[in-house]
């Protein structure tokens, strides 16, 4: 568990920036949120990663103000805003089209939340014309958004949601409708400016890989709960339960009965017979059943007289290459298939479709989980 | 001999023709149908007005006393209407755009339902309502808002009242097809960067269904600077509107030549009003 208050320790200083407690919205009989806890610390990036239909843009949209909960508490700032309107909140937000107003220029768009808030018109143009400079898009003050490309529009809504000083950065899957090379670049100057500027965000996406980017921790959705929150790293390395596991990353999961460890190492009994050797753990007594995980980079590649914990046999069923590695598909004896991912750089020979290969790995590239 | 350039010696001869000229075939029979129906009497009511190479019935039309009343009226008479329907339409559009559809397609029905009767019938039915013995007037006598009837018929109040009720849809369709498609999404942004109910309306909605506005008030101006019936039975021959003179010159002093002269002066105001519209419409809503 991680420890809150390592920024808090400051004389006082409040732990959390954004705090929600026991948050439950029901659509007739759907619940779409079933009791959300969570903490946001201020200057923090926190992602709500999700399937869709997990509750993430409901949660988003109950933070905003734009659906009450029917249970619990929303908290900025230490201040109770559960029920107080949109406007009032103060919460600068990036919509997944961006919303910017198509009648109205970008120096226009952004100028509207500082004039909403009745700020000096001097004051406004300076406060415009550093937003542009922040987003890179000085000069095109007086451009329409339609005459704007996806990426510099993307910028706009940025500008026009951290120009007057939001307690909170709130971000709903704002890149989905950028290009892949676009979408990284975006996603890296999001983070710069976000730390920059020392905002709180919080960022809902389903995208796993953009929550792995961009993250300081991620808090994992499914049917209305939050089934996990950490770092990215503890979130690929230790998943708490099938879910997770399955949703962060590539991965193999396997089936197993955990059956009465030797000496040092355990073993698993998997579907048609096949054994493996898998960590210790207090957790999950001999006899249950549990989810078997390994990341598709751990299994090595074993040439003649090497050795592992675990050592398969199989042919391969497909090849990908993605760039700098290789996926393949192994097919392992009767019921087993295995994913990995080799850096194509350290494979010598690179095996082609129906070689035969042999792969292992040790326990320690292993982690359970429960199984559902 | 010559060497054809390579692009036509390629080109299957039949199919830029066959290409280009479908749309046309297509639309030919009701283009001639609108040449010979509209096109063709507007230009012989040209010629008629300008009879033995003079000018003169366009003089009496634009100096006359008579007449430039009766024109500067019907022309007040448009405004009033325009901005009537404007001010009932606008609310209404934003119902049927909004509302569940249910609600919404019973609003339609009831927007639409004075198409399916005509508009003579529709006209004899107010008069049967804001007559000096009728529905409205008796109701407001038996609930004791007024001591005697109001003058609701054969007057200014009849007339708008009447023109307002048939032209309504024109100005509420236009304006409902903007409303429709304006984006909520923009509505909840404002509210979240701080905008109240009213300044979202004021500086987000309100623009965004501009051309709606646009669209509807110039439509309904221009219908209304035409009207006929609705003038001629409901103004009881107190409202002079143009198209009321035209008729005249035509069935009572057979003045054929100076009832074109009128239509031509009308059919000016119309396109004068309209060409202006344009203009507000383009200077304001490059963005759309």
């Amino acid at each position: 568990m991680v420890v809150l208050g390592e920024r808090g320790g400051e004389g006082g200083r409040q732990e959390a920036d954004l705090a929600l407690r026991g948050i439950v919205r029901r659509f007739g009989p759907v619940v779409a949120l079933a009791g959300v806890d969570l903490s946001v610390r201020p200057g923090e990036l926190l992602t709500i990663l999700g399937p869709s239909g997990s509750g993430k843009t409901t949660l988003l949209k109950i933070i905003a103000g734009f659906e009450l909960p029917d249970e619990g508490v929303v908290d900025l700032k230490g201040e109770d805003i559960t029920f107080a309107p949109p406007a009032r909140r103060g919460i600068g937000m990036v919509f997944q089209n961006y919303a910017l107003f198509p009648h109205m220029t970008v120096a226009q768009n952004i100028a509207f939340p500082l004039e909403m808030r009745r700020v000096p018109r001097g004051e406004i143009g300076r406060k415009v014309a550093s937003a542009l400079q922040l987003v890179d898009l000085a000069g095109l003050e007086a451009r329409l958004p339609r005459e704007l490309s996806g990426g510099q529009q993307q910028r706009v809504a940025l500008a026009r949601s951290v120009v007057f000083d939001p307690g909170l950065l709130l971000l709903d899957e704002p890149f989905g409708a950028l290009d892949r090379k676009l979408r990284e670049q975006m996603q890296l100057e999001v983070k710069r400016l976000q730390r920059r500027l020392g905002l709180t965000a919080l960022f809902v996406t389903h995208d796993q890989e953009e929550a792995l980017v961009l993250s300081d921790r991620i808090a994992v959705m499914s049917e209305g709960r939050i089934e996990q929150l950490g770092t990215p790293q503890e979130i690929y390395a230790h998943p708490v339960n099938w879910f997770v596991a399955d949703f962060i990353g590539e991965s193999n999961l396997f089936r197993g009965r955990l059956v009465g460890s030797e000496p040092g190492a355990a073993f698993a009994l998997l579907d048609g017979g096949v054994r493996m050797a898998v960590p210790a753990s207090s957790r999950y007594p001999a006899g249950s059943e549990v989810g078997l995980l390994v990341r598709p980079e751990r299994p090595r590649l074993l040439t003649e007289g090497r050795n592992a914990d675990n050592v398969f046999s199989g042919r391969v069923t497909e090849v990908v290459y993605v760039g700098e590695s290789v996926k393949y598909r192994l097919r392992i004896g009767e019921q087993m298939e295995l994913l990995v991912r080799w850096p194509f750089r350290e494979l010598g020979a690179t095996p082609a479709v129906g070689d035969s290969v042999t792969v292992g790995w040790s326990v320690t590239d292993m982690h359970l989980v429960a199984w559902p | 001999m010559t060497i054809a350039p390579v692009g036509t010696a390629l080109r299957h001869p039949g199919r830029a023709r066959s290409a280009n000229a479908g749309p046309l075939l297509f639309a030919a029979l009701p283009l001639a149908f609108l040449f010979v129906l509209f096109l063709f009497p507007v230009f012989r009511l040209m010629l008629l007005s300008v009879e033995g190479g003079t000018l003169e019935f366009y003089e009496k039309a634009l100096t006359d006393g008579l007449y430039v009343k009766v024109l500067l009226g019907t022309l007040e008479i448009g405004v009033y209407v325009s901005a009537a329907c404007l001010v009932l339409g606008y609310p209404v559009a934003h119902f049927l755009a909004t509302a569940p559809r249910r609600w919404a397609v019973v609003g339609f029905i009831f927007l639409l339902l004075p198409f399916w009767t005509s508009l003579l019938v529709r006209t004899y039915a107010w008069m049967v309502l804001l007559g000096r013995n009728g529905v409205i007037n008796r109701l407001l006598l038996e609930a004791g808002l007024v001591t005697e009837p109001l003058p609701l018929l054969y007057n200014m109040a009849g007339v708008l009242i009447g023109m307002v009720h048939v032209l309504l849809p024109f100005m509420v369709f236009p304006i409902y097809s903007i409303m429709h498609r304006v984006d909520a999404g923009l509505l909840l942004a404002a509210e979240g960067l701080g905008a109240s109910g009213w300044q979202i309306f004021r500086r987000v909605y309100l623009p965004l269904t501009l051309p709606g506005v646009l669209a509807g008030t110039t439509l309904v101006f221009i219908l209304s600077i035409g009207f006929y019936i609705t003038p001629a039975l409901l103004g009881g021959g107190r409202v002079l509107m143009i198209a009321v003179l035209i008729e005249k010159q035509v069935r009572e002093f057979l003045d054929w030549g100076f009832a074109a002269a009128l239509s031509m002066v009308l059919l000016a105001a119309a396109l004068i009003v309209y060409a202006a519209f344009r203009r507000l419409m383009r200077s304001d809503l490059q963005w759309s």
